[in-house]
């Protein structure tokens, strides 16, 4: 005997709490603090402040150990925390060729001013599980004298690298800030076509997965755009402020951010004579994933701008705005498994009835006219 | 819709959203804003008005843009109505009244007759709506020519043209493969003779009930950031041919519970035997009924007044 399902609400209710119980998973094992995850996680924790567009480290490791350490769902809990802070306005634009850097590399000059600073990065690393970390982190802490001999970084001689090709004209220039107020997606509906500077936000904001197969997908002839790194640059900017009663700018802090200066060769066109142009990727901490399929991306975009061919999909911005948001794509496809039983219900109707048909088709003689039964629906 | 009228506002009421939520979750700045679309949305029926809807606190695909439009529309004396497949106690419709207890602290009911607004997805009850009445829709995809033209820089170009001819050759490949047009729910409509749009994926059965309607009709998209409208008694055609006239679904049984005809009924599986039984998709009106106790042949047979559904 069927009986229509009721207890939605104590069912709900029981799959919250068993939410909790599995993501402390056994009780044995120490819980997990929110300054473990920040510290240790540390590069999980700034894609979701990426992703979620929110400078707020002990927020994003929260977000995550509430997550149970999906990403997706983490991005989610800080972009519903963002969107009911109040907005006090925007801050000075941030100066990242007066980064304190902690990382600095060209890929285009082999030696260029400020010299290359590997830092902490995964790159020459061999992939090899280290079995020692297993049993806790026995790394020797006292000073390395050959670290000491490396040289350090100039803060002051190091422009950037777009700077010192731009004085010969061989480069873009950036635009002029014009002082024209700037996008914002998330409070404005994008309304297409979309200007760079919303195209940025939203890459920025992009899914890391979904413009990192886009970008590789223009390194293998889908838009081909001949890149070279410039510079990924990765360190602290200070933050400024001017509000509106004492009219000069004071500083907030600090944030830390990954910047990748892609170059691409540029053929020139009618009155534009042949240059390098420019795609950009920025993202908070450190993100050089992010960061250069960003730019990949972002250059790949400006197709249009440039006389290029809009011809494949990272060139096209509605396909990629459209869908490089993990939480907009993540939603709809997740959605799939709420109920959908009165379009079935309206499917199994048309399907039996087509199929009913079918089979008196088939069952019937050949028709010998053009009276069949199918030309006559179409008439 | 309170807001104009604070005087109706029981002082009973409290918010209980927690502090600090606004009144329904949405701050006043943003509630505003959708107003501010919902009026203009209302001026052009069927025509889909961008706005910025917020990042909510549910998944986008599961009700976000109707959450937004019921949030703004709310007031501290209406009674809120949420189905979902056309019932009130399925797991998303129990977790949107959920929302707006808690962050609008209003009432809630299940009857259809006694709410003032009414949050769908997939349906439209069978009760005959009234006026004052307002039904907001769960939109997953607005635009009615998205599956013919995926550039909204295009269609946006198509509507301002009134050029349907897509829509149509659609309609009429379908009859010319299939014998009939094969779109059996979000069935394309015609809005006061101008615009088409998408009626959000309600079976096509529905249709007919957004012609004339004496409630105001609010349709919100929350991922693709598009709210539109029907006004009360508008003209509502779902696009047809002249040789091949609309019809809706129609089934060969009546509700096995309580015996209603012309209604929508859910494909109940039994077994794995091919046993099938066929219930009203509208609960609260099949619970209506029963309370009527107009029983079907399983609650005749069964013996069993009418408490479940």
């Amino acid at each position: 005997m069927y009986v229509a399902v009721k207890g939605g609400e104590a069912a709900i209710d029981n799959a919250h709490r068993l939410l909790a119980e599995v993501r402390r998973g056994d009780p044995a094992v120490p819980e997990l603090t929110v300054a473990q995850i920040r510290e240790q996680m540390r590069l999980l924790v700034d894609r979701v402040m990426t992703e979620g567009s929110l400078y707020d480290p002990d927020l994003a490791a929260l977000a995550l150990k509430q997550a149970r350490g999906d990403v997706v769902e983490a991005v989610f809990l800080v972009r519903a925390y963002r969107t009911t802070l109040p907005r006090f306005g925007a801050t000075e634009p941030v100066d990242t060729g007066a980064m304190t850097l902690a990382r600095r590399i060209s890929a285009t000059f082999k030696d260029l001013p400020g010299g290359q600073v590997l830092g902490p990065t995964f790159d020459y690393t061999h992939r090899l599980v280290d079995f020692g970390l297993a049993d806790g982190d026995s790394r020797d802490r006292s000073p390395d004298p050959a670290a000491e001999a490396e040289p350090e970084a100039d803060a002051a001689a190091c422009p950037r690298v777009t700077d010192l090709l731009g004085q010969a004209g061989l480069l873009e220039p950036s635009p002029p800030d014009a002082g024209a107020p700037v996008g914002d997606l998330t409070r404005e509906p994008v309304d297409y076509p979309v200007d760079r500077a919303v195209r940025l936000q939203a890459l920025a904001r992009g899914d890391e997965g979904f413009l990192l197969a886009l970008g590789y997908s223009t390194q293998r002839g889908y838009g081909r755009t001949h890149p070279f790194v410039g510079e990924i640059r990765v360190g602290a900017v200070d933050l400024e402020f001017t509000p509106e009663e004492l009219g000069f700018p004071v500083g907030l802090g600090t944030v830390d951010l990954t910047e990748c200066q892609m170059i691409n060769q540029f053929h020139g066109h009618g009155a534009v004579p042949p240059q390098f142009t420019r795609g950009y990727g920025l993202v908070f901490g450190q993100g050089e994933r992010k960061a250069m399929a960003m730019a990949l991306v972002d250059r790949s975009l400006r197709a249009a701008e440039l006389g290029e061919a809009v011809a494949v999909p990272a060139q096209d911005q509605e396909f990629v705005l459209a869908h490089c948001d993990s939480l907009q794509a993540t939603g709809f496809v997740e959605h799939m498994k709420l109920p959908h039983y009165v379009d079935f219900q309206a499917e199994l109707d048309l399907v039996r009835r087509l199929r009913a048909e079918h089979a008196a088709r088939a069952a019937a003689p050949p028709p010998e006219s053009d009276e069949s039964p199918l030309r006559e629906a179409a008439e | 819709m309170n807001p104009s009228n604070p005087a109706a506002a029981p002082a009973a009421v409290t918010v209980s959203a927690g502090p600090g939520y606004s009144f329904a979750y949405l701050d006043a700045g943003t509630k505003r804003m959708i107003r501010r679309a919902i009026l203009k949305a209302i001026a052009i029926p069927g025509y889909q008005v961008p706005f910025a809807a917020r990042e909510m606190p549910m998944p986008y695909g599961w009700g976000t843009g109707g959450v937004q439009v019921t949030a703004a529309i709310l007031g501290a004396a209406d009674v809120l109505k949420v189905i979902d497949q056309g019932a009130d106690d399925t797991t998303n419709a129990v977790s949107i009244r959920r929302f707006f207890t808690a962050t609008a602290g209003i009432a809630t009911t299940t009857r259809t007759a006694e709410a003032s607004v009414i949050q769908t997805r997939h349906r439209i009850p069978e009760a005959p709506l009234v006026e004052g009445q307002v039904l907001v829709y769960q939109v997953p995809i607005p635009e009615p020519l998205r599956f013919l033209e995926p550039r909204e820089t295009e269609t946006r170009q198509l509507h301002a043209l009134a050029e349907y001819g897509l829509m149509h050759v659609k309609l009429y490949e379908d009859i010319a493969r299939h014998g009939h047009i094969a779109t059996t729910y979000a069935y394309p409509v015609e809005v006061a003779g101008r615009y088409v749009m998408d009626p959000s994926p309600t079976p096509k059965f529905d249709n007919p009930k957004m012609d004339d309607c004496p409630a105001l009709q609010l349709f919100g998209a929350g991922r693709e950031k598009r709210i539109y409208a029907i006004p009360p008694y508008t003209r509502v055609r779902s696009l047809d041919f002249e040789d091949h006239p609309f019809r809706v679904q129609s089934f060969d049984r009546p509700c096995a519970l309580c015996g209603a005809e012309g209604v929508y009924l859910d494909e109940v599986v039994l077994d794995d035997a091919g046993g099938r039984m066929f219930v009203c998709s509208d609960t609260d009106h099949c619970e209506s009924r029963l309370g009527e106790s107009c029983l079907g042949e399983t609650r005749r047979a069964d013996g069993q007044t009418g408490e479940a559904a």
